[in-house]
């Protein structure tokens, strides 16, 4: 509980402001689904400066309506452009669902802990995702893709509510024929259906892994995580082995907001990515 | 404190001053530049307000707190301290106040063709000199610069007021029925993290003089400058059996097991028995002075021209703290009386390896139903379960 009163530590410059975006232009909107759109952004001359790691998340800020925190969806391993999967469900996100091509947008970033994909390496990585919890797994299996021959068996298992509300469908078929073994499920079929029915977890004790062997990166509403966690665990993957991607209100990313706390971690900066482990007992408390 | 510390700090000369050297001293912090800011009697309690004087200051005031109760009264005058400056301990507002202002413009922007261009140093950095600090409201502050300089990103603009502000500590001759800084080890003597430390004492004449203890090498100077001479055994003796005094007359307590405690009890029914009383109002969380939550407000110009990015002071008890798309996350006042108290308490230490509880009472004292966190921990104790509630 220190800090040095005749010390110079203290005076910072107030250019170094972490809470001031900057502006990158719009390149393209590309409507997904009905309310998810992927909207690719560049800052030209500066983007090769900008690295991140799959799991990281971008503040992105549109002019006098709001910043909210998105996860990047785009290729870890390609410079040039910010790609990010968004759903319209308030405010700015509405608002950024109108920008085009030409436009500004703020962002900052990228903030936060990201998917273990070096850790993975030589081994097995299993995906589960649920409804837009593929946006940010996304360039973790592009990632994984992109260095295939250092990984073992490489699955996803993907879930979301309708046919008509699976996210990256075309995509999808490019990563099967890249070596991604995908299976699909939805909540509700429609006739032309012929995949799996019911909820994504049922789809873990498929034997498609090693389970002693792998790392599981599971991403969702939060009751899907849960029931995930369960069967991956039920299915002999160690629970040390599972992580998880957390969401939270975020209004600056920084831990200074205090807004994101869950249990005594701050999701902007110790999450989104935790080990399960690490944040085991609070997913088990109800409004934490 | 370390040895070597503590060594130090006892060579470390003290000095004597007299209310006028005490003026004399501040008048030359204005001259240098700094808005001073001290305590002030204003509507029935004490805020810190820009003041020009020590006449500005709570002269011959003192505090009644308890839980649910606040009361300003005149020392009688033929009371030794009818002369003192700093017989009133905290009152609901403290330094955050100056150092993290309540609403700040973080920046404005004006749009230009497609994109906007960002003014992103709106204010200059205001030079305080705080005047009257108690060692909890130093705790506060110091705990404070850890969350806005958490070795990953800094806040500027705190780090720039804290860096620029000159600091008066006050050490208490007094305590509130409410204060309980002596068991979270924040006082009630100062530190670290000030210019000057004084301790207030009134001769049975009734002039008041200050013991200084120096926090920097301009306190030194500027004690040197209004005159002040070594302070004599006597009165340092004094002025430090006033000080353990005050810390032998506080009543409350956290127990030093409490970051465990409500660890192992989040699904304990005592929070229910809190959340049955409380109000879910936020005062505790607007007059804490660690408290450090905030929320964004984005204005623009009626032609959409210009655009503002503005922070205000937040509170966990606002349902609208905790929403994500669908609704918020701790819908009941239960979970959040439970996320404040375990915050403060508990999960601090794992976030910044310090309590987020000074001991300074304001919670107790500013709450409209007189929820006493000191009690509520004391309940927790006594009514321990270890049982955690698997929830599917």
């Amino acid at each position: 509980m220190t800090y040095v009163k005749d010390g110079a530590s203290l005076e910072r410059s107030k250019t170094d402001d972490p809470m001031v975006p900057d502006l990158y232009e719009v390149k393209s909107l590309l409507r997904e689904l009905d309310d998810t759109f992927t909207l690719t952004v560049s800052l030209p001359g500066q983007m090769e400066q900008f690295r991140f790691s799959p799991g990281q998340f971008n503040m992105l800020y549109k002019f006098g309506v709001g910043e909210v925190p998105i996860s990047i969806s785009g290729d870890p391993g390609a410079t040039g452009e910010l790609v990010h999967t968004i759903r319209n469900v308030g405010p700015v996100t509405d608002a950024m669902s109108y920008l085009r091509p030409g436009d500004m947008i703020g962002v900052r970033g990228p903030y936060g802990s990201s998917w273990p994909v070096e850790a993975a390496v030589g081994k097995d990585v299993v995906i589960v995702a649920g409804g837009i919890g593929l946006a940010p797994l996304r360039p973790a299996i592009l990632h994984c893709l992109n260095h295939r021959d250092q990984y073992g068996d490489l699955v996803l298992y993907y879930g979301a509510r309708s046919p008509s509300e699976m996210l990256y469908e075309r995509e999808i078929e490019r990563w099967r024929r890249r070596g991604l073994h995908v299976e699909e499920t939805v909540d509700h079929a429609e006739p032309s259906w012929t995949g799996h029915v019911g909820v994504v977890t049922h789809l873990i004790d498929r034997g498609d892994f090693h389970p002693d062997k792998t790392l599981a990166f599971v991403c969702g509403p939060e009751i899907m995580m849960r029931y995930a966690v369960q069967a991956l665990t039920d299915s002999k993957v160690p629970d040390t082995q599972i992580y998880v991607s957390m969401e939270r209100n975020m209004k600056c990313a920084l831990g200074f907001c205090g807004r994101c706390q869950y249990g005594p971690v701050f999701i902007c900066r110790d999450g989104p990515v935790f080990p399960y482990q690490k944040i085991a007992p609070y997913m088990k408390t109800r409004e934490i | 404190m370390s040895e070597a510390l503590s060594d130090a700090k006892a060579k470390s000369p003290k000095y004597a001053l007299n209310r006028a050297m005490l003026g004399e001293l501040i008048e030359l912090l204005s001259k240098e530049g700094h808005q001073l800011i001290g305590p002030q009697r204003e509507d029935g309690t004490i805020v810190l307000n820009p003041i020009t004087s020590l006449e500005d200051l709570p002269v011959g005031l003192e505090d009644e707190q308890d839980s649910g109760r606040y009361r300003l009264k005149s020392i009688a005058p033929d009371d030794a301290r009818a002369d003192s400056l700093f017989q009133t301990t905290v009152g609901p507002q403290s330094w955050r106040r100056y150092l993290f202002p309540p609403r700040q413009t973080l920046w404005k922007a004006r749009r230009n063709g497609a994109g906007w261009e960002i003014d992103a140093d709106a204010e200059a950095t205001p030079k305080y000199a705080f005047i009257g600090v108690r060692s909890c409201d130093l705790t506060a502050i110091a705990v404070q610069a850890r969350v806005y300089d958490n070795g990953d990103y800094t806040d500027p603009g705190f780090t720039a007021r804290l860096g620029a502000a000159f600091i008066i500590a006050v050490n208490c001759t007094r305590a509130a029925d409410t204060c309980f800084c002596a068991s979270m080890d924040a006082g009630p003597a100062a530190r670290e993290g000030y210019d000057i430390a004084l301790t207030e004492l009134a001769a049975p004449g009734g002039e008041v003089w200050f013991v200084a203890e120096v926090g920097s090498r301009r306190g030194a100077d500027l004690l040197e400058a209004v005159g002040a001479g070594p302070a004599g055994a006597e009165l340092v003796a004094a002025g430090e059996a006033a000080v353990a005094a005050t810390a032998r007359a506080m009543t409350r307590s956290i127990p030093a097991d409490a970051a465990a405690l409500l660890q192992r009890n989040p699904e304990h029914p005592h929070w229910a028995d809190i959340a049955a009383r409380c109000l879910g109002c936020a005062n505790c969380t607007m007059v804490c002075p660690t408290c450090f939550c905030s929320t964004m407000e984005d204005v623009t110009s009626l032609d959409g021209q210009e655009a503002a990015r503005l922070r205000h002071w937040d509170s966990c008890f606002s349902l609208d703290y905790s929403y994500i798309h669908g609704g918020p996350v701790r819908r009941d006042v239960k979970s959040r009386c439970r996320q404040w108290m375990t915050h403060k308490l508990s999960s601090w230490h794992e976030q910044f390896g310090t309590s987020g509880c000074t001991g300074c009472g304001r919670c107790i004292t500013w709450c409209p139903v007189g929820i006493d966190i000191t009690e509520e921990i004391a309940a927790f104790a006594k009514y321990q379960t270890t049982e955690i509630r698997e929830e599917a």
